[in-house]
């Protein structure tokens, strides 16, 4: 009984959106309306289409640079905080330092990065005065580099809460035990501490790929509109009227998404690291 | 590596590396917050020319054409509407946690499943569905709902984490002490899990307000602040689009001091009473110089407290 109004939330705002979703993906649409019935020329066009492969291809190349940088970041900020900050307050503090940022506005942080790549930004000045280059360098902003920067920008701390949960819960006793037979700092990293924060890394990286795949915002703001995403390709879609469409490819990114979350859960049993 | 005394190399290599991503965090919002108390010949990127706070009275000035305050006290409603039922609805879901229960399982894979479906697609699924059933979307209903999707899972897996922790033999010694069941739920297990509802609180209120890909499409006629903002930075190219992100920012610190301040004043409150307080444990017992009397006292502690001093309500 207690828990009847969240799953009802569940149910109306998810299960059912997501219901309705998968039924227009099979409605056929003209120009000007949108016509219920069972066709599957929505799911022939986007699989036809070799605009869809390339989307996917350049979407998931951002999810592997993003995934990359957030979990190596990500990483090395939890080791720091976990094991060589060595009282709980400082811990504290400096973990609620990287998670103020956080909790503000994402539009805004994008916005942040224009003084510092615009073409006349931070970064191309330094350069020019340091005489390490002569031309500003055009491809900071509105650049495939823009759009991944921001993406390890907004995205590192749902990897380093995750890892830092993880190595929370290592038994510091292992760590004692492996450095009294002679393991060094090195060997104890690699043996003890990466194999027992897998499933920190599992999680964090299930959120990092999850929020990258369905991005349209961040590729459109950082790349300028040069650059394609699958959640961008149905945005201009869904502001075509062309909602069969769109609902076809929701349907196809949901299949991708839950594959590669499936395929990062075998690693991994969520409930128990909680 | 843990050992007291020197510390390693690598500690002032991998400090290093922390103190560059605190400024890759904050360097770039420093900069906007800078830039955006130019003067009027300001651009976009740095020299600074002048400080004032022309580019403010700009932002209010462009204003009159768009709806900038009311997209900020529709934002507000949400977020704290948000926040509320976040709140209640977990409350609620928490005391069904704590013991295991038909269908716990299937509801923490919907929680997740709800955590993994892309913010759009929850956009344009509500928005279909709403369109389909013949009803309007709007930032109190369709919008209201999106949120959810987002703020509710968060909380879930914060419950699941608390009461995995929690020891039930507290309820246990408040139902022998002749507790009733209220008494138990507002006197052991709200003030147990007390910090971790002001978390929840927190990330319910800030995802809410700055949440965009999930209000995209379900706001209906009114604009919420992100798409607003999102709606500016499309077409204001000068230091205004900063003096926008400073003011929301500003909001944003504020409200997370706001919920730092009650957490820490929940905090003293907490050490200065009697109540039970997983923090600890072990404070009245070591009140106690006999053994016995403290081990008695531990035993007891997290009963008899709260009947020790009234329950108001």
């Amino acid at each position: 009984m207690q828990v009847a109004p969240l799953t009802l939330v569940f149910v109306g705002f998810l299960f059912f959106p997501l219901l309705a979703i998968v039924v227009v993906s099979f409605w056929d649409y003209t120009a000007y309306t949108t016509v219920p019935t069972f066709v599957l020329t929505n799911y022939r066009d986007v699989l036809s289409s070799s605009v869809t492969y390339t989307t996917y291809v350049n979407t998931f190349k951002y999810a592997g640079f993003t995934w990359f940088f957030t979990l190596t970041i990500g990483f090395t900020v939890a080791y720091f905080l976990a094991f060589h900050v060595r009282t709980f307050i400082w811990q504290l503090v400096l973990f609620l330092i990287c998670t103020v940022p956080f909790l503000t506005s994402n539009i805004i942080r994008m916005i942040s990065w224009v003084p510092f790549l615009g073409r006349h930004g931070i970064f191309n000045s330094t350069l020019q005065a340091m005489g390490l280059i002569s031309e500003p360098l055009e491809f900071l902003l509105f650049s495939d580099f823009a759009v991944v920067l921001a993406f390890v920008h907004l995205y590192t701390l749902f990897m380093a809460i995750p890892i830092f949960n993880s190595m929370m819960r290592i038994d510091r006793s292992l760590l004692a035990a492996a450095a009294d037979c002679g393991a060094s700092d090195g060997q104890v990293l690699r043996d003890v501490i990466i194999p027992l924060s897998k499933p920190g890394m599992a999680i964090g990286s299930i959120f990092v790929v999850t929020l990258v795949m369905g991005d349209f915002i961040t590729v459109r703001l950082m790349s300028g509109g040069q650059s394609a995403s699958v959640g961008l390709m149905m945005m201009n879609q869904i502001a075509l009227l062309q909602y069969p469409a769109a609902a076809a490819n929701a349907v196809i990114l949901l299949i991708v998404t839950l594959l590669i979350v499936m395929a990062m859960v075998r690693i991994v049993d969520i409930r128990k690291e909680l | 590596m843990m050992d007291k005394g020197r510390r390693p190399r690598s500690f002032y290599v991998l400090g290093a590396f922390f103190g560059v991503f605190v400024l890759f965090l904050y360097g770039p919002l420093s900069a906007i917050i800078l830039l955006s108390f130019q003067g009027p010949s300001g651009g976009l990127t740095f020299p600074m020319n002048d400080i004032s706070t022309h580019w403010f009275t700009a932002l209010f000035a462009q204003q009159r054409v768009r709806d900038f305050w009311g997209a900020f006290q529709r934002s507000l409603a949400l977020a704290t509407l948000v926040t509320l039922l976040t709140v209640v609805l977990l409350l609620l879901a928490g005391l069904a946690f704590r013991r295991r229960f038909r269908g716990a399982t299937a509801l923490f894979y919907l929680a997740v499943a709800s955590l993994i479906v892309p913010s759009i697609l929850i956009s344009l699924g509500i928005g279909l569905m709403f369109n389909i059933l013949g009803w309007e979307t709007a930032w109190y209903s369709s919008a209201l709902g999106a949120h959810l999707t987002w703020t509710l899972p968060f909380g879930v897996l914060i419950m699941f984490a608390v009461f995995n922790r929690f020891n039930p033999s507290y309820e246990e010694a408040a139902c022998d002490l002749g507790a009733s069941g209220w008494q138990t739920i507002m006197g052991v297990v709200v003030p147990i899990i007390a910090p971790s509802l002001i978390g929840i609180a927190l990330f319910g209120f800030t995802l809410s307000y700055d949440e965009f890909g999930r209000t995209l499409l379900t706001a209906g006629v009114d604009n919420s602040l992100p798409l607003e903002i999102y709606g500016m930075t499309t077409n204001i190219t000068s230091p205004a689009l900063y003096a926008l992100g400073t003011l929301t920012t500003g909001f944003s610190f504020g409200v997370i001091a706001i919920f730092l301040a009650v957490s820490l004043t929940l905090r003293k409150q907490g050490h200065r009473s009697r109540w039970p307080r997983a923090a600890t444990p072990s404070r009245a017992a070591m009140a106690l110089d006999n053994p016995a009397w403290a081990e008695a006292a531990r035993e007891r502690r997290c009963a008899t407290a709260p009947l020790e001093r009234p329950i108001a309500h």
